[in-house]
């Protein structure tokens, strides 16, 4: 009865006030005092980043009470946040603080570096969606990115390379897809497999065809798209920051956000994502209904492995204009990781990727102020930390579709 | 091959390069002084394959897939290290000693993260160990560039540390000591091999983890505490791998810089490709130790004649290799069931397949 009573006035409270709503403005706070005490308003009082850190604490604490314990721990997370971050900002010099902080060169660097974890995360959203484990998409990277680069050398035009390296990207997934669906493999082994192939395959190639000298230095690469009249929007401290943060952006990075909101849509929206997702999930009573359940997972293998090589191209010809061995460095992982952040769904997916990119762009800033240098190495390990945090439910639980992992076997 | 020369002369001279033609006893003179050298590189390779192969195979045993063997080797190393560097007026075995159980320890430890993850909350061991993984890359690089960088490199700003006390280097007892002779690192790894067929088949430990391994569930039923299984069983791996790193670092490296951090600890990978090809058992896992360290040796650019082959590519076919054996070991079951199946095909009973892979 006291149960069902406190059940009741909980209803009743949350016509007042929402707990959820509450806690998304303790977030916002906590964030919000970090940024007090960073540039341009960079404020020199402790007591300023502080105070409202602990308003957003108390607010935390407050939605924790009423028994929203997710929302409100993350409250109380990013006060904690914005209190440590505030007081430490505060007593930076401000110089090493406006070398760090140039929002308009952060943004534009987060969403470089965060290019190519979309498209792989996505990539692998797709496959694990259908059931299948992707811990391949580095190697389908390595792939975009070499076979990207030789093919906008051979074909000399960037949209050859990319085609060319999405293509081996997707064979590669097919291979992948072969062992894990029709031969039954452990999914997670037949990934690893694919990795050390793409090393290899790489590896040779770039060896036998360029050398000890690399790639040639007049590679197609992928243009820059360039919007000038975003300076130009009134007032003018807004133009330049747009400017500079969205004004000089790569083709891909463009690309990678129409694939995100097709790949929503395509996913939540339409019947194709329906069968997609229901193959995933429970796909004996797919099949029952006449969904292809071996059809759906080629598909989705081999188009996540197309992705993951966009992400590669990007690299290659979009990013550095050169390939060199092993030049993914465990981003294929990274994209792993922010798919299942972001709990396998394409914007959540987007989000970790960006905080992904967020990290890899402010560790360099870092490294460049001396006496901080060291922290910038650091730094770089606080993404995994929080995937590792999220991965171990504090901040909710990640649900894997249910069959993946799983083979199956036709009736 | 896209170089046209004689194939059997190039495998030769790969075979060459691995030193096992040490073992034939008609190779004499400076033949035999260079074979004696490659044999011992080739055996120092195998000596951290085998443990990192145990540190795959084990949590294999019980069900569960340790793709961190880099970072606990990492975090194996780098405690091996500072530990060699401390303490330098320990005599010298107690120093060995110390240092190389403190590292094992830690990379327990680090592999115990992962196993408690997954008894307690159900994090999927393969993404936390990724994680780890890269945590342990991060937190070693930033190690190296300041708390434990050597001062005298902190002048040229080189990220290494210093090296590790005379005492608590392994002692080499074939070769020279200057010249990356053969350690008695060697030994543990055999010996690690014996500790791993006890425990997996003589005692009651090994039981409830095989016992997990096969079943979760029946094992669940008949009382055995799966979650501490799996706890125990990344702990024992993480302890293989941390040893590896010990190893590696008191046997040769003797020191820490940015390649020992990042690359040589890749060769944890490797690990899963040998314990993969050696069916997780002893003997399989020292044979496949020994196959792809004498495929890394032979391939290198130092013992590889660049006019016989060049030794880039051979070493990028090695890994192609690798990728290949990884696959098909994966799949071998998968290519019986299907061979068993066109049998029952052919009796003209289709039926459903078991299920071989367990259910996670």
């Amino acid at each position: 009865m006291i149960a069902r009573a406190d059940t009741v006035l909980e209803l009743g409270r949350e016509r007042i006030a929402s707990p959820r709503a509450a806690a998304v403005f303790g977030i916002f706070l906590g964030i919000f005092a970090f940024w007090l005490a960073l540039p341009p308003v960079a404020t020199r009082s402790i007591v300023v980043p502080v105070l409202v850190g602990a308003v957003a604490i108390a607010i935390g604490l407050w939605v924790v009470r009423r028994g929203d314990l997710r929302p409100g721990w993350g409250a109380v997370a990013a006060g904690i946040v914005g209190v440590l971050g505030g007081a430490f900002a505060t007593r930076a010099a401000t110089t090493h603080l406006d070398e760090v902080i140039t929002w308009s060169a952060l943004v534009a660097a987060t969403l470089r570096y965060a290019t190519p974890l979309t498209f792989a995360a996505i990539g692998g959203m797709f496959s694990e969606r259908s059931g299948v484990v992707n811990i391949g998409l580095e190697g389908m990277m390595l792939m975009g990115a070499f076979f990207g680069a030789w093919g906008a050398d051979v074909t000399n035009s960037w949209i050859g390379g990319l085609l060319i390296g999405m293509g081996f990207g997707a064979a590669l997934a097919f291979v992948h897809a072969l062992f894990s669906i029709h031969l039954r493999a452990d999914q997670i082994v037949s990934g690893t497999a694919v990795n050390f192939l793409a090393l290899g395959i790489t590896g040779y190639f770039f060896i036998d065809i360029y050398g000890t000298n690399g790639t040639p230095d007049n590679l197609a690469g992928i243009p820059d798209v360039h919007l000038n009249f975003l300076g130009r929007i009134p007032p003018n401290g807004l133009g330049t920051f747009l400017d500079d943060s969205f004004g000089q952006l790569n083709l891909m990075v463009w690309l990678s956000l129409a694939v995100l909101v097709v790949s929503y849509l395509v996913m939540f929206k339409t019947p194709l994502g329906l069968r997609i997702r229901s193959v995933g999930e429970h796909p004996r009573a797919a099949d029952t209904v006449g969904v292809s359940v071996y059809g759906i997972r080629y598909a989705c293998v081999t188009a996540s492995g197309a992705l993951a090589a966009m992400g590669g191209a990007f690299l290659s010809i979009g990013f550095v204009h050169s390939f060199s061995e092993n030049m993914t460095a465990g981003r294929g992982f990274i994209a792993l990781a922010a798919l299942i952040f972001g709990r396998w769904r394409p914007f959540g997916a987007f989000g970790a990727a960006l905080l992904f990119g967020f990290a890899s762009a402010v560790a360099p800033r870092l490294e460049n102020v001396e006496s901080w240098a060291n922290y910038g190495t650091l730094f770089q390990a606080l993404p995994y930390v929080l995937t590792l945090i999220a991965v171990a439910g504090v901040i909710g639980r990640s649900i894997p579709p249910a069959a993946v992992g799983r083979p199956y076997a036709k009736q | 091959m896209t170089t046209h020369k004689n194939p059997l002369n190039t495998y030769k001279e790969i075979f060459n390069g691995t030193g096992l033609n040490w073992l034939f006893p008609w190779v004499h003179g400076a033949d035999r002084a260079e074979a004696a050298l490659n044999l011992q590189q080739t055996l120092i390779y195998a000596t951290a394959l085998v443990l990192t192969g145990l540190a795959v195979a084990f949590a294999f045993r019980c069900g569960l897939f340790n793709i961190g063997g880099q970072g606990q080797y990492i975090v194996g190393s780098v405690v091996a290290a500072q530990m060699g560097i401390w303490f330098a007026s320990m005599s010298p075995v107690p120093h060995v000693l110390f240092a190389v159980v403190a590292a094992s320890l830690a990379g327990a430890a680090w592999g115990g993260i992962a196993g408690l993850l997954r008894a307690s909350v159900g994090a999927h061991e393969v993404i936390t160990t990724i994680m780890l993984n890269w945590i342990a890359i991060w937190i070693g690089l930033y190690l190296i560039q300041g708390p434990l960088q050597d001062p005298r490199a902190k002048l040229v700003q080189v990220s290494i540390t210093k090296d590790v006390s005379p005492g608590s280097k392994l002692h080499v007892f074939w070769g020279s000591a200057v010249l990356q002779g053969l350690h008695i690192g060697f030994f543990v790894a055999l010996a690690a091999l014996v500790v791993y067929w006890l425990v997996l088949s003589r005692t009651t430990l090994g039981y409830e983890v095989r016992a997990v391994g096969f079943n979760a569930e029946a094992a669940r039923y008949g009382g055995i505490s799966v979650a501490r299984n799996y706890f125990t069983a990344m702990a024992i791996s993480g302890l293989f791998a941390g040893l590896a790193g010990a190893i590696d670092v008191l046997g040769w490296e003797f020191k820490l810089d940015q390649t020992a951090i990042t690359t040589t600890s890749q060769i944890a990978f490797l690990g899963i490709a040998v314990a993969l090809l050696g069916r997780n058992t002893s003997v399989g896992v020292f044979l496949s130790a020994i196959l792809f360290a004498a495929l890394i040796t032979g391939t290198s650019t130092r013992n590889l004649d660049p006019s016989v082959f060049r030794p880039e590519l051979a070493g990028n076919l090695t890994r192609i290799i690798q990728g290949l054996v990884v696959l098909f070991v994966g799949a071998d079951l998968l290519i019986i069931y299907v061979w068993q199946l066109r049998r029952k095909l052919k009796l003209g009973r289709p039926k459903g397949l078991p299920q071989e892979v367990p259910q996670p």
